[in-house]
């Protein structure tokens, strides 16, 4: 018999008894997530089945797609998700995108989180096992506290060698949806490994955990290990963990090995993740907007990298620059630092924690001409506005390079 | 019925986009399916259409209300080479049903043409095409159930596997 993947380890835990790859269990959650949106859809099946939630500290409520409301009707579904939430004794959270707090303030390796978010995979970069569902699904969650699930099977991604300058994760994930294509990993775990994977840090591995949504997977994972711990002492909330892996022999669907030291800055194209090109093949495309924001990269760590590249410079007359923090304490971390201070100066719009121009709702909709290099993690046709705008998806580096050109940069030529 | 006939990668946005996703009226929603992508589709969409898709369908956000949307329109069913994860498990719960076909049968098919499914086949009445009709169980057994709610209503959660073992 052949050893067991970090996953299988996970879900038996989390089901009280050992399961194998394809086997079907009922399993504990350790936390529910749902959003402004996913939220107003889970109330009425909640009531369906269930007069009280199964443990209100385990149900994590954001207000994030959305918020500050945009219109009316927007108010009106934060209202009844107000008036469900106080009735039921669960938090809302008004600070940024629910991925990002959660990994900030919540999420602790091997553990297993619900989130009614496709989104919900960025928390794998804590080394816990983040799976999206629809709002039925969290409705069943939160009156059961527990959910259906099958054991399903592992592709492991080896990441080797060191990343070249101008490159960053956002590139080297983009790189790996080209290779196995929007649907390639559908179903599977993404677990990701290799030499490289000890210099990752944290905030660098929720990018690759969160774009994992983008290739189909149903979650994506970074086991936990000494850099999991340095972030969890960061954030002050550091609990001693077991760090759990895959046994040496367990049994991959696929291996792939990834040089990154060959990592180019890259553009997802539109309207696909999987069209991906060096960002030289695009260069001096003209553009309207940039979007610094999103669960994929608008951590402190992305400013960092913006900033380094935009100092002393400014944004390029004609271009919106719209720099949306991920969670207030990217916001705060921010302004006390000076980078949100520096962008303005250079022009820039600051836009309030949360989702922001990402899904099109509010705070950065593209119009018909439009075209927006854009740090967050879908590129469809309509995703942030209108159907015949055009988005690029890029690394905060190619980001900030193009928004002091106007055109689509690489960022190298700032960098040397 | 008629057919829909949709491209490979269609996704939620395409399905119910973001900015008109606001509401929890199912009945609103039914009328901003594929609102921008096909403008004439909820306005003609009649009980017992079929789409007809190709691969990963259903891509991209979590939002139940692609699939609520296309329910509460009628359809029939959904065929596609391949389903997008999330979108293939809220259409389980909901007893939305989908039908995983050959690429090829899937492609072949136009919108006059007449489809059915019967046992384990999708059949193409119009060209005679036959090919086998995968449905995971699970979405059988909900269905048959009147989705995972009305199962809740009376069951334990504990008790779902039996469904199908």
């Amino acid at each position: 018999m052949s050893g067991e993947t970090l996953a299988q380890k996970i879900l038996s835990e989390h089901a009280g008894r050992p399961l194998s790859v394809g086997d079907m269990a009922v399993i504990n959650v350790d936390y529910v997530l749902a959003h402004d949106t996913t939220t107003a859809w889970a109330i009425e099946p909640f009531r369906q089945i269930a007069a009280k939630v199964f443990d209100p500290k385990k149900i994590f409520i954001f207000f994030d797609h959305a918020y500050p409301a945009p219109n009316l009707q927007v108010a009106e579904m934060h209202r009844k998700i107000e008036r469900f939430c106080r009735e039921q004794g669960v938090k809302i959270h008004y600070d940024g995108v629910c991925h990002q707090v959660m990994a900030e303030s919540y999420t602790y390796p091997n553990t297993f989180l619900l989130g009614a978010d496709s989104h919900t995979p960025t928390g794998g970069g804590i080394g816990a096992m983040c799976v999206g569902f629809g709002s039925t699904d969290a409705a069943v969650a939160m009156a059961t506290g527990k959910i259906w699930v099958r054991v399903p099977q592992t592709i492991r991604i080896n990441l080797e060698g060191k990343l070249p300058l101008g490159s960053y994760p956002k590139d080297v994930i983009l790189g790996i949806a080209k290779e196995l294509s929007s649907e390639g990993a559908n179903y599977r775990v993404v677990e990701f490994g290799g030499s490289a994977i000890p210099d990752f840090g944290v905030p660098s591995r929720l990018t690759l955990t969160n774009m994992c949504a983008e290739i189909g997977a149903k979650t994506g994972i970074v086991p936990a290990d000494s850099q999991t711990r340095a972030y969890l002492e960061r954030q002050n909330r550091y609990q001693p963990f077991k760090e759990l892996r895959s046994d040496d022999d367990a049994l991959f669907e696929r291996v792939l090995d990834i040089d990154i030291s060959k990592t180019e800055p890259t553009l997802a194209c539109p309207p696909d993740i999987d069209r991906d090109v060096p960002v030289s093949e695009m260069e001096g495309t003209p553009i309207t907007q940039v979007f610094l924001g999103s669960c994929t990269n608008c951590r402190i760590e992305d400013l960092a990298v913006a900033y380094k590249i935009m100092k002393g410079r400014k944004v390029k007359e004609g271009v919106k620059f719209i720099v949306t923090p991920a969670s207030r304490e990217v916001y705060e971390q921010g302004l006390l630092n000076g980078f949100l201070m520096e962008f303005s100066k250079m022009g820039a719009t600051i836009a309030p924690p949360g989702c922001g121009a990402c899904l099109g709702r509010h705070m950065g909709v593209l119009g018909d001409d439009d075209v927006c290099v854009s740090t967050s993690n879908r590129n469809f046709t309509g995703r942030m506005g209108s159907p015949k705008a055009k988005i690029y998806l890029a690394s905060p580096a190619t980001a900030a390079a193009s928004a002091l050109t106007g055109k689509i940069t690489d960022p190298r030529a700032y960098l040397k | 019925m008629r057919v829909w006939k949709f491209g490979n990668s269609i996704n939620t946005d395409l399905i119910t986009p973001g900015r008109h996703n606001i509401t929890t009226d199912r009945r609103e929603l039914a009328k901003i399916a594929f609102i921008e992508h096909r403008p004439e589709f909820a306005a003609n969409v009649r009980m017992g259409d079929f789409i007809v898709a190709g691969r990963n369908f259903g891509c991209g956000s979590s939002r139940e209300t692609a699939v609520s949307a296309l329910k509460e329109c009628g359809i029939e069913a959904i065929l596609a080479p391949s389903f997008a994860r999330i979108f293939y498990r809220n259409a389980i719960n909901q007893g939305l049903v989908l039908v995983v076909v050959d690429e090829k049968f899937a492609q072949d098919v136009e919108e006059s043409h007449q489809l059915k499914i019967e046992n384990d086949e999708a059949v193409n009445l119009t060209t005679g095409a036959r090919t086998p009709a995968s449905i995971s169980p699970m979405l059988l057994a909900l269905k048959e159930q009147g989705g995972i709610l009305e199962f809740l209503k009376n069951h334990k959660i504990d008790d779902i596997g039996r469904l199908v073992s």
